[in-house]
């Protein structure tokens, strides 16, 4: 394994894992990761360390601005003129 | 050509991870409120220009970002930074990496969701400098495409990469950071190359 298919590797891992590389490169970076554990491990770990982010990002709406928004749409909808 | 009549059914989905990033882009919750109400008013009286089947998830978080970017960006407390400092690749992996090695059975994702709180990677991200912090929700929370980040904040797909790029890494040492300071790492541990 040469360094230099490591560092191909890695300059590769976030649009592999943003899923943004054309299949010819993906299979190109799945052969090195089969054979190459450290790289694989890298790519796990981004791949993990994403999951965790999204997983404790999560907010709820509160309650009354939901409601909020809900009447405003439905002002909005109401004909602006007087009824003919 | 979109019907404005179903406009609250088809957008009302969409208002908890529209709070959220709100939240993440202003960071304080009136503003977000404020934000996300703002971007339901435009959103609705946009709809009739709406492509019918095209992307509406895409096209919410358009008007959020141009509409906070717009009107919200002045009204920031916090002094916005513009750039970042340059920080090593994986730098992360590199420091933490060895976890999962030395607790049998427990995978990074374990160690990592253990180690870091909400409020941790909330402000992690909140930390950095908008054009970085725009980007990086958009892609690693919201897990928008490239092409679509770049329609969203109407930049390069070339610069929607570099801006992820750098932030991401940005990001990293933060929570890094984070748990120096908790003294669940090293600050200087043995560092893993890939």
């Amino acid at each position: 394994m040469s360094e230099h298919d490591c560092d191909d590797a890695i300059a590769q891992l976030y649009s592999y894992l943003d899923g943004e590389l054309d299949a010819d490169v993906v299979a190109r970076v799945e052969v090195h990761l089969r054979r190459c554990s450290p790289c694989l491990e890298a790519f796990d770990f981004e791949a993990e360390l994403r999951k965790v982010i999204v997983s404790k990002c999560n907010e709820e709406v509160p309650g009354d601005l939901r409601l909020r928004i809900m009447q405003v749409l439905e002002r909005l909808e109401e004909p602006s003129g007087p009824a003919a | 050509m979109a019907d404005q009549a179903t406009f609250a059914e088809q957008a009302t989905p969409f208002l908890d991870p529209l709070y959220a990033a709100a939240l993440r882009m202003t960071r304080n919750p009136a503003d977000a409120e404020d934000l996300v109400q703002e971007t339901f008013i435009r959103a609705y009286r946009g709809f009739p220009s709406f492509q019918d089947g095209t992307n509406l998830r895409a096209w919410l978080y358009r008007i959020l970002t141009n509409t906070f970017i717009n009107s919200y960006r002045a009204k920031q407390r916090r002094p916005e930074q513009t750039e970042l400092d340059d920080v090593e690749d994986l730098y992360l992996y590199k420091r933490l990496g060895g976890l999962e090695a030395a607790s049998l059975g427990r995978s990074a994702e374990d160690e990592l969701m253990d180690m870091f709180t909400e409020t941790d990677v909330k402000d992690a991200i909140e930390a950095l400098p908008e054009q970085f912090r725009i980007a990086v929700l958009l892609a690693d929370v919201e897990g928008f495409s490239y092409k679509e980040i770049a329609e969203i904040m109407d930049i390069p797909i070339g610069t929607v990469m570099s801006r992820l790029h750098r932030g991401r890494k940005a990001l990293q040492r933060s929570l890094h950071d984070f748990a120096v300071e908790r003294g669940l790492v090293d600050r200087d541990p043995v560092v893993i190359e890939p």
